[in-house]
């Protein structure tokens, strides 16, 4: 009888129990109020309302929290508490709720001082998944990683320059050769994006008329529109191809058509408008009365740009690389499709390398066993794009915000 | 003290060396701004270029006759007994009806049977089989169907094949792309508008003339439903939460540094996260839209609260001061006066979250969505649950393509591609919609 | 017409430095300075008084071009210095600017040492070949803007650590050591105190000895204690211009002695 299996299910239940007392709070309120609705420190709606919240919320939550008991437990090999026990202790906590809201919703009670706090409360829960968020990151890549330190020394992973993974173990799995692929591509990338970025928006800024911003600046943010998978195509059936065919070949320094330089490019391309938009914000905020005060004396506009407007925007400016260097770090899709997969320490840029997130991709969609080095290595190189990306954002983000006191 | 020309009118040589620095300054800034134009242009061009055969195929009229001998010896035309004929039972009526035509329109050729069967794609005797199978009632006289060219002769129309490339081609001849011409002329082949690209499953390595994006625009629907669902009233939660009732202390400043850190986490460290804690530690299926949402709700989520704080804040005060005046609480004056004041900027936020999260690629390889999944999921099984059957996504479908080594599929992932822009596109413009009409100035 | 009534000017006392005729300024719709035409002295103080938005400060940044600057603005009529128009398309606002220098609001230092800030102009107009020239002018327009004693110490310390009277001092030094022939100044005594501001007006005194000073300001006394001559704006329009004592002794139009006793403004 499914009918009878969605009734005595916990959602339904709960669900059930939450509208009962919301009109039974609301009833008995009613009725101690009786004709002289004075009396009453809330409406009768607010009484039903706390009665619902008081039944809904320590609901799931009790839920939740004895949820993840079992699950751990589980994970340990023990069965802590059955489905059964959840489903009773759940129902429990909500018919106590019920009960107790019911209880109080009599004249003098401040329901709807209470309801509120419900629902701040839920905003708190709220808020408080981005803090889950950034635990959960952690607590996954340190559990993992540390599974992976465990099998492997970890000297062997930071300092070693051999990555060479082999499914029948005894694989070299050091970091060094991916970490150069990394920064490398990073370096070209934003070799290209800084200047063209930069460019563009002080010229966007101090030159443009009206017309001109109103269409190169849409424009620019169309470009930060587009997913990297996008970008990733590109480089792989264009900006590839064409660079292997006119450059690498005939300077003679490889046929790869995947590259350093391939990744590189575009992700500047994709980098152009993240760089373009953070410079023109600083720009924009150095104030007026500086420009004035460099033409006043007789500079020209680019005098005024490179000796007041720049130095005065400089902090923000190196905030913005550094944040647009922390997503070029943690960029994947073009690597992936770009750069190729050759742990390779290189200088020649037309050479295909690897990078840490490509590494990331293939050793964790790979066919080796989870709890092997090969796979756990994944987790460990998460960590450390991590740490790389977090140490990057907070030093751009205490020096933007130092600088911004400094003009407010 | 000074070498200065007491005249304005004559411009001495210093000032015109400055001038000219100044010009060129101008062109480098011009010149940046026109790299970013190229690379917009070229970009978007090579895609759609590459991309927009995809949304045509080539097709191959064929009068298909059906013995009974072959396809249902019993005779009782019971679909159970009939399925037991697999595709290679017919293929070759395909091969000799495709022979048959060329006889009429007297076409001769040196190839042989097998070897002109292969101008036909190899999905199309299990459409012939699908189109038998549910309507037994043909077996014993003949059909009419439209199927699929094989890939190499769809090229051959849409210009990436040539003779000479069919030269060197193992899988096809210059001989065999003589015939598809003379076929064409004769009005047998055509190639016409694809709707199949926007519903088909995808197909396997040999027939890219087949695959399509049905099941990844399915997938990528569920988890933008998953996110919308979750992202949207948590995000709104947590910036009420910030930007009304949080105290000013070291915890809130805690939640937003860590919200502004979340928001430049690369998104592959999403993908790790799902992939411990949803998949391995919650023992959520692989795969399932349900994961992928969760995934890019985390992500979207910063996004979504960044822009809703925005929104918030730029609620004059004097809106929450009118109605606490008239004695609302402070939760009512936000909920009753403040949030649908900022609902157009809330909304047009979240549909950029959404855009970004429909585009994103690396998280959802990590949670095994690139695997090769042929059957629609469904919304709801009884024993998967909720957005548990195995999806592929947009993007996802791309990065797939891509690996296969058959040329044809360059231009499948191209036309994803083009897909994906659009819904994109859809997307912003509604955002910008949204904002020109609700916007506001106090 | 106008040729002949410069000459005349010419030969009296006083040398012509400015001479503005018709000039119109439009801010996109607005009409914000109407057909005014002045006549300015050299080595001289010219003060323009009047109420807020009346036009006096869009006239001052008229003859540096610094409306160039602002895209919606539009200036006609003919403005001549030293009688050569600076609207003349062989003139090169960036050479206009170095021969006549301004002093704003608002002092706004540029994020440099004091040192930096002083040689900022010498340096882009190439005044100074050596080091030690650079210093030398430094010092001299810090010495002419009265500031020498008090940073000479701390020439690399930031300018934007000194007071606002400092700072403005720094500017007006800054403005001089380009070596300009005139010097505006947009009511630049209007953020600071009075004591800053008296050494401020007491520097302006100083500097008349040398160059053609033209100071908007909101205030009637400062203009009556240090200018030679008055102009008086309102609405846009120059209603009055004369010798200060008289304009504030016998103002000849109706609106000059409304303002000056306090009835508008």
């Amino acid at each position: 009888m499914w009918i009878l299996d969605a009734i005595f299910s916990l959602p339904v239940l709960v669900v059930g129990l939450a509208i009962l007392g919301y009109v039974a709070a609301t009833a008995r309120a009613h009725a101690t109020a009786g004709s002289n609705f004075g009396t009453l420190a809330a409406q009768p709606r607010a009484h039903g309302t706390n009665a619902f919240f008081s039944v809904l919320i320590p609901a799931v939550g009790s839920f939740a929290a004895l949820s993840l008991v079992r699950s751990i437990g589980l994970r340990q090999g023990v069965e802590t508490l059955s489905v059964r026990s959840i489903f009773w202790l759940v129902l429990s906590v909500a018919a106590i709720g019920c009960i107790d809201a019911i209880l109080r919703s009599s004249a003098g009670f401040r329901a709807r001082v209470a309801s509120e706090a419900w629902i701040k409360s839920l905003l708190i829960a709220a808020s408080a998944i981005a803090i889950l968020t950034t635990i959960g990151i952690l607590w996954s890549m340190l559990f993992e990683a540390t599974q992976f330190f465990r099998q492997y020394d970890w000297r062997d992973f930071l300092f070693s320059t051999d990555w060479a993974p082999n499914f029948r173990g005894n694989s070299a799995l050091g970091i060094l050769p991916l970490l150069w692929g990394t920064l490398y591509v990073s370096f070209i990338a934003l070799a290209f994006a800084v200047p063209v970025g930069l460019f563009a928006a002080i010229y966007l800024s101090e030159y443009a008329g009206q017309r001109m911003r109103s269409v190169a600046k849409p424009m620019i943010e169309i470009l930060a529109g587009i997913p990297t998978i996008v970008y990733g195509l590109f480089a792989l059936i264009t900006v590839g191809p064409l660079l292997r065919d006119h450059f690498a070949q005939p300077l003679g320094l490889g046929d790869s058509a995947s590259s350093v330089m391939t990744a590189g490019l575009v992700m500047g391309i994709m980098l152009i408008p993240f760089v373009s938009s953070l410079s023109d914000d600083i720009i924009n905020s150095v104030p007026q009365a500086m420009r004035d005060g460099s033409l006043a004396l007789g500079a020209t506009r680019s005098e005024t740009i490179r000796n007041v407007v720049i130095p005065a925007a400089l902090p923000g400016i190196v905030g913005a690389i550094l944040l647009a260097a922390g997503r070029a770090i943690g960029e994947t899709m073009i690597v992936v499709l770009g750069a190729g997969a050759a742990a390779r320490l290189s200088l020649n840029p037309f050479e295909a390398m690897t990078t840490i997130t490509v590494k990331i991709v293939s050793q964790l969609t790979g066919d080796t066993e989870f709890a092997s080095p090969e796979t756990l290595v994944a987790f460990a190189l998460g960590l450390t794009l991590f740490v790389l990306t977090l140490g990057l954002n907070v030093l751009a983000l205490v020096i933007v915000r130092k600088y911004r006191e400094h003009y407010e | 003290m000074t070498a200065r020309s007491h005249s304005l009118l004559v411009q001495d040589a210093r000032t015109r060396r400055r001038n000219a620095a100044e010009a060129r300054f101008r062109v480098y800034g011009l010149g940046a701004i026109s790299v970013a134009a190229l690379a917009l242009v070229v970009l978007l061009s090579s895609v759609v270029s590459s991309g927009i055969g995809a949304f045509r195929q080539t097709y191959i009229t064929l009068e298909i006759s059906l013995p009974e001998a072959k396809l249902d010896k019993s005779g009782t035309r019971d679909p159970e007994v009939m399925a037991k004929v697999t595709t290679f039972g017919y293929a070759p009526l395909l091969q000799d009806a495709l022979l048959r035509t060329m006889e009429q329109s007297g076409i001769t050729t040196s190839l042989s049977a097998a070897d002109v069967g292969k101008i036909i794609s190899k999905e199309a005797a299990a459409t012939l089989r699908d189109h038998v199978l549910a309507n037994p009632d043909l077996i014993g006289g003949s059909v009419t169907l439209d199927v699929l060219a094989e890939g190499r002769i769809d090229g051959y129309f849409k210009g990436r094949v040539t003779l000479e490339s069919a030269a060197l081609d193992a899988n096809t001849s210059p001989e065999a792309l003589r015939i598809a011409q003379g076929l064409a002329d004769a009005g047998v082949i055509e190639t016409r508008l694809n709707r199949r690209f926007l519903t088909a499953p995808d197909a396997s390595d040999q027939r890219p003339e087949a695959a399509g994006l049905g099941v990844a625009i399915l997938g990528s629907l569920y988890m933008m439903l998953v996110v919308l669902v979750l992202a949207l009233p948590i995000g709104v939660a947590t910036s009420i939460y910030l930007e009304e009732f949080a105290p000013r202390n070291r915890l809130s400043d805690l939640v937003e540094v860590n919200i502004s850190n979340l928001a430049a986490v690369p998104s592959i460290v999403f993908g790790i996260l799902g992939l411990a804690i949803f998949i391995n530690f919650a023992g959520l299926r692989q795969s399932s839209p349900l994961v992928g949402g969760l995934v890019l709700t985390l992500m979207t989520l910063p996004t979504i609260i960044i822009s809703s704080r925005a929104a918030l804040k730029s609620v004059p005060p004097l809106i929450r001061d009118a109605a606490l005046a008239v004695g609302a609480s402070r939760m009512q004056a936000v909920f009753h006066h403040v949030l649908p004041l900022a609902a157009p900027g809330i909304l047009t936020g979240t549909i950029i979250g959404l855009a970004q999260a429909l585009g994103e690629t690396a998280p959802l390889l990590l949670i095994g969505m690139v695997a090769f999944v042929r059957d629609y999921p469904a919304a709801y099984t009884d024993e998967a649950g909720l957005f548990a059957e195995a999806a592929t996504a947009l993007p996802v479908q791309v990065f797939n393509w891509t690996q296969r080594a058959d040329p044809g599929f360059v231009e499948r992932a191209s036309g994803a591609i083009i897909t994906l822009l659009v819904f994109l596109l859809a997307m912003n413009a509604a955002a910008i919609l949204l904002r020109r009409r609700f916007e506001r100035r106090w | 017409m106008k040729d002949t009534h410069l000459a005349e000017r010419v030969d009296t006392m006083t040398q012509l430095k400015i001479s503005a005729r018709h000039v119109n300024v439009h801010y996109g719709e607005t009409h914000a300075v109407k057909d005014v035409s002045v006549d300015i002295d050299a080595n001289s103080v010219t003060a323009f008084i009047g109420p807020s938005g009346c036009g006096k400060s869009t006239f001052l940044r008229c003859l540096n071009r610094m409306n160039d600057t602002i895209d919606t603005c539009r200036v006609s009529g003919g403005i001549r210095i030293d009688d050569e128009d600076i609207h003349d398309r062989k003139v090169d606002p960036v050479q206009l600017r170095a021969k006549v220098g301004m002093v704003f609001q608002k002092p706004n230092p540029f994020p440099k040492s004091i040192h930096d800030n002083v040689a900022y102009g010498p340096k882009i107009h190439g005044l100074a070949r050596t080091r030690a020239e650079t210093s030398g002018i430094v010092e001299d327009a810090l010495r002419k803007a009265a500031l020498w004693d008090e940073v000479k110490d701390r020439l690399d310390a930031p300018g934007t650590g000194l007071s606002g009277g400092q700072q403005q001092r720094l500017c007006i030094a800054r403005a001089i050591a380009t070596a300009p022939d005139v010097l505006l100044m947009d009511e630049p005594c209007s953020a600071l105190d009075p004591v800053a501001t008296a050494q401020i007006e007491e520097l302006i005194d100083d500097l008349r000895q040398s160059y053609c000073v033209v100071i908007v300001t909101h205030s009637m006394q400062q203009a009556a204690r240090i200018s030679r001559k008055t102009a008086f704006f309102h609405l846009g329009s120059l209603v009055e211009f004369g010798e200060t004592d008289r304009i504030f002794t016998s103002p000849e139009d109706p609106r000059t002695e409304n303002y000056i006793t306090g009835r508008i403004g």
